[in-house]
């Protein structure tokens, strides 16, 4: 059964078209790549499904419930999460404070507990959490660390271990392996995995397509803001559309 | 969070010697610098409930308009229905919180720049209206005739019996604001000061807690307001304008706003160098001025940062992290 489903989503920016009549459906458990040329609408998507923009028409149903237009912390709270693009962290915090914040959810408290101590038992909770994460991402040894201290590789991990303490249920990962060496994106493919394994159901938007041939089991394939092309990796690399897309048509 | 051991012998007995300090110093001053160690220990208050403020990275410029609002509300209570001020100060923190809650509306849409001048406009319609509304609020002249409490036969009136007060008061509502920003509270509020769209990501409600520091911090003020205007026993509209205003952001600058006690520590140094310069009277704002331009050249995280300057520079220890300027 869908967890998500993309129902005919358009975004218009004034004059400009970056959805048209976009649709799609995300699988439980899969990892779904979305891919295509630069600006093809994927962030655009992105962006709308995690509530940080409203579409101009269509729905985004997560589990039977209409989400779109919905604030983004709503969104979050009812178990959709997003990663950024590049490295968005709390780079003046350590990495326990980073994926600390992450437990907001479960953790946060009323100014009256935090000044009387009331909160204890669940902010304890909360840290017991984090560092199963952190020790999940290979995170933990560094824990004390201020995350702008980190390379880029851990970065990448604390950026997705912030969004795992939050307990998603499905995650959007906005480009996570741009800028990675090689030994750096093969870290990242196993975390991912690994990710997924746990049950988190996955949408990714990425460029490397090595990553994304090995990682997805579906593909959506964007082109000036319309479905080009779905289906396995298979499919995609032999896909006559989507071959004149990335290399031009004659 | 923080899990370290407080209550170590070492750190029980520089508390003793700082309460001593703190409880012998206005018994070594004459009477008019007594009535200025009661005003500076109201100003920490200002600064650190303005801290709270700043801590989401929005700098208001409505705190010392605040102020007034509980320094008013105070006023009032006690000239039309003699209350007492163990229940107006309550009222006091109450009133500017209720204002700042109502505020929220029309000033939370806006961030940065904006937000700033935002609040700057909504404080000169609160002091504007002081001033119009003659009947109520006394216009230009403001409020006279507030007095100080007896208790147990002590007339607070004295400055050293109102220290003692304004000093116990003072701790307690620092001891609330230390709590609050070395909770979950405040590291979200830090959280929502570097990076909103991360923190929204995972369900924070930035809106929500940019209203909660607002409201709580213009409490501690309007709380301060009242605490000063029993001792003053007046209250104009002048006093608490922008020229006060811009005390409180200079004294949260050169102290440092990185750190809670920075702000402490910038209007104490500022208050005993102001003092001290008094003598050169006519030379007094050029002096204030260029100690302000070097501070904020030289030292632009404040004089919080200089013992950890200190000790990179004779290399003992290990440098501190210094986190960097910039919010992106």
């Amino acid at each position: 059964m869908a967890i998500l489903e993309i129902k005919n989503v358009t975004k218009q920016f004034g004059g400009l078209t970056a959805l048209n009549d976009v649709s799609f459906q995300v699988e439980e458990g899969e990892i779904r790549g979305l891919i295509g040329p630069n600006g093809a609408g994927k962030s655009t998507m992105f962006k709308n499904i995690a509530g940080f923009y409203t579409p101009t028409s269509g729905n985004i149903v997560y589990r039977g419930e209409n989400i779109e237009g919905k604030p983004p912390h709503t969104i979050s709270e009812m178990g959709i999460v997003r990663t950024f693009q590049e490295t968005t962290l709390f780079q003046e915090m350590t990495v326990f404070e980073n994926a600390l914040v992450g437990s907001h959810i479960k953790g946060r408290t009323d100014i009256f507990s935090a000044v009387l101590g009331l909160d204890q038992k669940k902010q304890e909770a909360a840290s017991e959490k984090v560092m199963e994460v952190l020790d999940f991402m290979g995170l933990s040894d560094r824990k004390d660390q201020y995350a702008s201290e980190l390379p880029l590789g851990s970065q990448r991990a604390l950026a997705l271990s912030i969004a795992l303490v939050s307990e998603p249920k499905i995650m959007l990962m906005d480009e996570p392996f741009a800028g990675m060496n090689p030994e750096e994106t093969n870290h990242m493919m196993d975390l991912t995995r690994k990710v997924q394994e746990s049950g988190i159901t996955l949408v990714l938007v990425e460029h490397d397509m090595k990553a994304v041939m090995g990682l997805c089991h579906h593909l959506t394939v964007l082109n000036f803001g319309v479905v080009l092309a779905q289906g396995t990796p298979e499919d995609i690399r032999n896909n006559e559309k989507v071959i004149e897309a990335y290399l031009g048509g004659a | 969070m923080n899990k370290k051991n407080i209550l170590t012998v070492q750190n029980v007995v520089w508390a003793a010697i700082l309460l001593a300090a703190l409880l012998a110093t206005p018994h070594f001053l004459k009477f008019y610098h007594q009535d200025l160690l009661i005003y500076l220990t109201i100003n920490v208050l200002v600064v650190c409930s303005y801290r709270l403020v700043t801590l989401t990275g929005e700098w208001s410029l409505i705190h010392a308009v605040m102020m007034g609002v509980g320094a008013y509300t105070a006023s009032l209570l006690f000239i039309h229905f003699g209350l007492d001020m163990w229940f107006t100060l309550p009222f006091a923190g109450g009133a500017a919180a209720l204002i700042a809650a109502l505020l929220c509306f029309p000033l939370l849409r806006m961030t940065q720049f904006y937000f700033l001048i935002g609040s700057f406009a909504a404080g000169e319609a609160i002091r504007l209206t002081w001033i119009e509304f003659v009947g109520v609020f006394g216009g230009t002249g403001g409020l006279r005739g507030v007095e100080a409490p007896i208790l147990w036969g002590i007339d607070f009136i004295d400055p050293i019996p109102y220290y003692y007060l304004s000093l116990f008061i003072v701790s307690v509502c620092l001891f609330i604001l230390y709590r609050i920003e070395n909770s979950r509270v405040g590291l979200t509020l830090h959280a929502i000061h570097w990076k909103a769209p991360l923190a929204e990501s995972v369900g924070v409600n930035a809106w929500r807690y940019r209203a909660l520091a607002f409201i709580v911090g213009s409490f501690f003020v309007g709380l301060a307001g009242g605490l000063k205007v029993h001792y003053l026993g007046s209250v104009s509209p002048n006093q608490m304008g922008i020229g006060f205003m811009v005390f409180i952001l200079i004294w949260v600058i050169v102290g440092g706003y990185n750190k809670f006690y920075g702000p402490i520590i910038g209007v104490i140094v500022l208050t005993v160098f102001d003092e001290s310069i008094r003598t050169f009277e006519v030379l007094r704002p050029a002096i204030y001025g260029a100690v302000l331009i070097l501070s904020v050249l030289f030292l632009p995280l404040g004089l919080e940062s200089i013992p950890g300057r200190l000790r990179s520079w004779f290399g003992v220890g290990s440098t501190p992290h210094e986190p960097p300027l910039t919010d992106q």
